[in-house]
């Protein structure tokens, strides 16, 4: 199907659902069974990342279970805020929902937007990932232990990289080495776009170490480029078993994770809100779904409405409590 | 050498199968559908099609993207050609000069050397993909922030040379162009700037609104401004799209050589796609014509090199993509994601565990750009009719596209409204005399010339000497200041020759 017809069809679409629902009001003063018409599902980050592909695949599968075309729409741009703005602020009517990721409880805390966790409706928690401590395969350094030592006995010579300036992974890095009572500017941070071009600079030789998850360096692991030392996890990844946890490495009880979930804007319909939960619970739960999370390495994880949203609010204070030892909150 | 013939033979027997033949098609009509529309880029062509590859085996949902991606680019040239509106980016290098062989009655001619460019282009790019990969990957990979810094300013020292007319406007506008660059949140200290609090603004200035307002509607403004002083490209049936161009490819034989190879090149270094190997490879040919004065007038030099190097390009990014699972341009970035989902996880690995599917896709490289050939042929002799349009018609057409285009791309209203303000800036440019192609280039490379230059400075902590400390960089370094300094020694040299006569 090509762009126009696909717009064709959902176009056709509502306004057979616009009529239906003219016809209606004036048969039966009831509303119609929601959803009576397309949805759209906000993706805050660019096409081709990893937030991206999930949605995209909830998107089509969560077509399926609604019976209505869910429409996928990158808005990118401003760190996420641009587009996690546009979730927050959508008419609350239940057709219009997004992926928010952990820096929906990062943004106001470095003083970029007003918005946190409480202005959405939390409909599910379903990925996790852990960071990971990973540098070249070339390094002197074989565990977690020798590079704390080393930005220890050396401030300032070991710079990190993995995304931009106070990003997720920045803060996994900082907030580790505070924990071993190291001043977070010991090890300074290169900003880049993200995870890639992170551990091209680090197989490039350019900097020393970077602390995206472990998944997103799983091809420069296998090519023998990169080596990981820990994951900053409470247990080991199962498709890295070899590779310990901070913990387990170094004692620092430090842990670090970027997680996605579904919600939309707050104070949405309870109806929609209940029928989207059935729906995404059934998409979690399908074949294709984690067969496709499992496949690209995603961690998965299922926490539905009020637990997504206590889940939230632990990430948004952590994070705050980081960000402010480590001098990134404004 | 048995069981690579083996491997050989099982690869095609997963590529030429009715199934994967078929969908090919299809990706084929789609592609050329997407890519000469303007403002539907090649990238957005491939996010499309990822639900669809969902259902696919892993060599169809390939072949899918890789066809798609071969005819897109392609077919950016066409209205590129026939209205100066680059369907995708990776034709804005060169639209002016094809929009300039129109008006002289040569649509033909541009056409016609678009596509067989690109179908060489294409397949160069895909024999380095398939002969070289592990070896060019190996060293694409060393490259760090100081050989992306000084990339960088080689392409920016091409926009002044590319542009047509004086040096110094050229260089307000490339001046122009990488001040919009830094509109929105900076990648370094994450802070916003020039967004007078706007969350919109704080993504920045979208690179193809811009690029569809710069090129597009400043031509709609231009014809409304003054509807009959605008030359109507002659009317001209395009029949005979290959003729001639044998004597013109034998003419640039080494021209066509030059494209492939910094197409495949600049390919294979992550970050720089097919868009910024055209205009480099458009500057190259400008550099070294016998014929520098014709760049810019109609003159199908400066065509064959970039025409080809776009194309090239695009099977370059692939290298580093499946070797390292490093996105050499947008493009692969998406396949990358769809390589993980087909369990083809990029990697060394995968060379040696899957060799039938890496060669099946080496395959389907090669069917894909011969089958550009006629596939193109036809989307041009169908694009004829555009010329046909009156212009009273043609515009608000355009007009409408470019709205769609411009919107499709972020789904944001705030979309068109860059690309009008860019498209009123253009033409107030051009009419006074400024090239907006070098706007164009400091958009794209502004942002990888800064956030490079912060990267390696806070790495070098703030030496300056950082930027010739490694061996690549250091060449690279050497070659941008040699390409800065030759022109102020070329202007000395003949002030003082000219300046003896007249002494005593």
């Amino acid at each position: 199907m090509t762009l126009s017809s696909r717009w064709f069809s959902s176009s056709v679409k509502m306004l057979t659902a616009g009529c239906v629902l003219a016809a209606g009001l004036f048969v039966t003063p009831a509303f119609a069974a929601y959803p009576e018409r397309p949805l759209t599902l906000i993706v805050p980050w660019g096409a081709g990342g990893g937030t991206d592909a999930t949605g995209r695949m909830i998107g089509s599968l969560l077509e399926k279970e609604l019976g209505q075309p869910v429409n996928v729409v990158n808005r990118t741009g401003g760190s996420g805020v641009v587009g996690h703005s546009a979730i927050a602020t959508a008419k609350p009517d239940g057709y219009t929902i997004g992926v928010i990721t952990v820096e929906s409880g990062m943004m106001h805390w470095a003083g970029l937007t007003e918005l946190t966790g409480k202005d959405y409706t939390p409909i599910a928690l379903y990925n996790y990932d852990a960071a990971g401590l990973q540098v070249s395969a070339d390094s002197p350094w074989n565990s977690a232990q020798d590079v704390i030592d080393s930005i220890k006995a050396s401030p300032g010579t070991h710079k990190g990289s993995g995304t931009g300036q106070g990003g997720i992974w920045h803060l996994a890095l900082a907030g580790m080495i505070n924990s071993a009572d190291i001043s977070p500017d010991a090890s300074p941070w290169v900003p880049s776009k993200g995870a890639a071009p992170g551990l091209q600079e680090l197989a490039a030789g350019g900097v020393d170490l970077v602390t995206c998850s472990i998944v997103e360096a799983a091809a420069l692991i296998d090519a023998g480029k990169v080596k990981s030392l820990a994951v900053m996890d409470s247990q080991r990844n199962a498709a890295f078993p070899d590779v310990p946890t901070l913990k387990e490495a170094t004692g620092l009880d430090w842990q670090m994770a970027a997680w996605r979930g579904l919600a939309g804007p707050k104070d949405m319909p309870a109806e929609a809100t209940a029928t989207l939960s059935a729906a995404f619970e059934k998409v979690w739960n399908s074949g294709e779904f984690q067969e496709f999370m499992k496949g690209r390495g995603f961690g998965l994880v299922w926490k539905p409405g009020d637990e997504f949203a206590e889940w939230m609010e632990a990430s948004d204070a952590s994070l705050g409590e980081v960000m402010k030892a480590v001098g990134l909150a404004k | 050498m048995e069981a690579l013939l083996q491997t050989i033979g099982l690869a095609f027997t997963l590529v030429f199968q009715p199934y994967v033949l078929g969908v090919m098609l299809m990706a084929a009509i789609f592609g050329l559908f997407v890519g000469s529309i303007p403002g539907l880029t090649a990238t957005m062509a491939t996010a499309l099609l990822i639900p669809f590859t969902f259902f696919m085996e892993p060599v169809p949902a390939i072949a899918v993207i890789v066809t798609t991606v071969a005819m897109a680019i392609f077919a950016g040239d066409i209205p590129g050609a026939l209205l100066r509106i680059p369907g995708t980016p990776a034709s804005a290098a060169y639209c002016d000069e094809a929009h300039a062989l129109t008006l002289k009655g040569k649509a033909e001619l541009a056409l016609g050397t678009s596509l067989v460019c690109a179908v060489i282009g294409g397949v160069m790019g895909s024999l380095v993909l398939a002969l070289t990969a592990p070896m060019l990957a190996e060293f694409a990979i060393k490259f760090s922030s100081y050989e992306y810094f000084w990339l960088a300013c080689l392409g920016l020292s091409c926009a002044v040379t590319i542009s047509t007319g004086s040096n110094l406007k050229g260089f307000v506008s490339l001046l122009i162009g990488l001040f919009i660059s830094t509109i929105g949140i900076d990648i370094t200290a994450g802070h916003p700037r020039f967004t007078f609090g706007s969350v919109e603004m704080m993504g920045g200035v979208s690179f193809i609104p811009a690029m569809i307002g710069m090129f597009a509607i400043s031509e709609v403004i231009r014809y409304i401004a003054s509807p009959n002083s605008i030359t109507a490209p002659p009317q001209q049936g395009i029949k005979h799209v290959f003729r001639g161009i044998g004597a013109t490819l034998s003419q640039y034989k080494l021209n066509v050589a030059r494209g492939g190879f910094i197409g495949a090149i600049i390919g294979i270094l992550p970050g720089a796609g097919a868009d910024i190997a055209a205009w480099i490879a458009y500057a190259v040919s400008k550099k070294f014509s016998r014929q520098k004065e014709k760049f810019g007038t109609g003159h199908v030099e400066g065509l064959v090199d970039a025409g080809t190097a776009n194309n090239a390009g695009l099977s370059g990014a692939w290298v580093p993509a499946l070797v390292f699972g490093i996105p050499g341009d947008s493009i692969t970035a998406i396949v990358i994601g769809v390589l993980y989902m087909k369990g083809m996880n990029p990697g060394p690995t995968v060379f040696l565990n899957q060799p039938e599917l890496i060669y099946a896709v080496f395959i389907v490289f090669f069917v894909a750009n011969l089958a550009l050939l006629p596939l193109g042929f036809l989307a041009i002799r169908l694009s004829r009719l555009v010329l046909k349009v009156p212009r009273n018609i043609l515009m608000p057409v355009i007009l409408m596209f470019c709205i769609v285009g411009s919107f499709a791309i972020n789904n944001t209203v705030f979309g068109i409204s860059i690309m009008l303000v860019m498209g009123l800036l253009a033409y107030l440019m051009e009419e006074n005399g400024f090239p907006v192609a070098p706007t164009i280039l400091g958009i794209v490379l502004g942002p990888m010339l800064e956030d490079n230059f912060m990267s390696s400075m806070i790495k070098s902590d703030g030496e300056i000497s950082g930027f010739f400390s490694r061996p690549i960089a250091a060449v690279l370094g050497i070659l941008v200041v040699v390409v800065w300094v030759i022109p102020l020694l070329r202007f000395l040299y003949s002030a003082t020759r000219s300046g003896k006569p007249t002494a005593p």
